[in-house]
């Protein structure tokens, strides 16, 4: 099965209270729902919201993930 | 925090771009950016404002970031600049991170070019770029909480920040 590495920010990661996990998944699709699925329904709300990046780059749903790739969920910024 | 110098020298090229918990060396900055051939020093400074929205008596922010990825996306903030502004001289953006008072800096920005057209011009666009498209993340504390900043929206790709993908006329 395939294992992403998970990073999550600001908001999220509070939620998660965490900012580093593995998830299952093959896709992002999957690895978000996996991690929705353990870190309860506040959480699945505020991914909806998330963009999603694998690697530093920007993806979608349907983006492949595989062993060891970097799946961040990436709330609205507030920089600057 | 960054291999980025922040308070140390500044880099041999063009850009000077970084990321860390240092106070931002703002004189520094705009003294670097000064070149022969340009007339036009333009620097924003972020501050750390004792309100916002709904949120009277703010105190502190605490800012977080992706930090493996804040190189990244400055350096293409620059990039995009220079794409648009090819005159411009020499560009620094430094954003401060962790905890901040009110009124300390919280990021720089500092363009040079020729003219003061272009030098307002390309440092309004690099603020902006650097606020839509830099994963970092502030937190609010005021008088009667702490929570998230409330002004986020969704980060964007640099090629997508701005009014218009247009360079002010010559």
């Amino acid at each position: 099965m395939t294992v992403a590495r998970l990073r999550l920010f600001g908001p999220i990661a509070e939620l998660a209270g965490t900012r580093h996990d593995h998830v299952p998944g093959a896709s992002v699709a999957e690895a978000v729902a996996a991690a929705s699925e353990r870190y309860g329904d506040a959480f699945a709300r505020l991914a909806a919201h998330c963009r999603v990046w694998v690697n530093g780059e920007g993806a979608d749903p349907t983006t492949p993930v595989g062993d060891d790739d970097e799946v961040a969920l990436l709330p609205p910024v507030s920089g600057g | 925090m960054h291999d980025v110098p922040l308070g140390g020298d500044p880099p041999a090229g063009d850009d000077w771009i970084g990321a860390g918990e240092d106070v931002l060396p703002t004189a520094e900055a705009l003294e670097w950016a000064v070149r022969p051939g340009c007339g036009a020093v333009v620097t924003f400074c972020g501050t750390v404002r004792d309100h916002a929205e709904g949120r009277h008596g703010v105190t502190h922010l605490d800012y977080e970031a992706y930090l493996e990825q804040v190189e990244p996306r400055l350096d293409a903030v620059a990039r995009a600049a220079r794409a648009r502004w090819p005159e411009l001289g020499r560009v620094v953006l430094l954003h401060r991170l962790g905890r901040l008072v009110v009124g300390q800096v919280s990021v720089v920005v500092v363009v040079s070019a020729p003219h003061r057209g272009e030098a307002f011009d390309a440092a309004r666009f690099c603020i902006d770029a650097v606020k839509e498209s830099v994963p970092i993340w502030k937190r609010e504390t005021w008088a009667e909480g702490s929570d998230w900043g409330r002004c986020a929206h969704d980060v964007r790709d640099v090629d997508e920040v701005g009014p218009a993908a247009t360079p002010a006329s010559p």
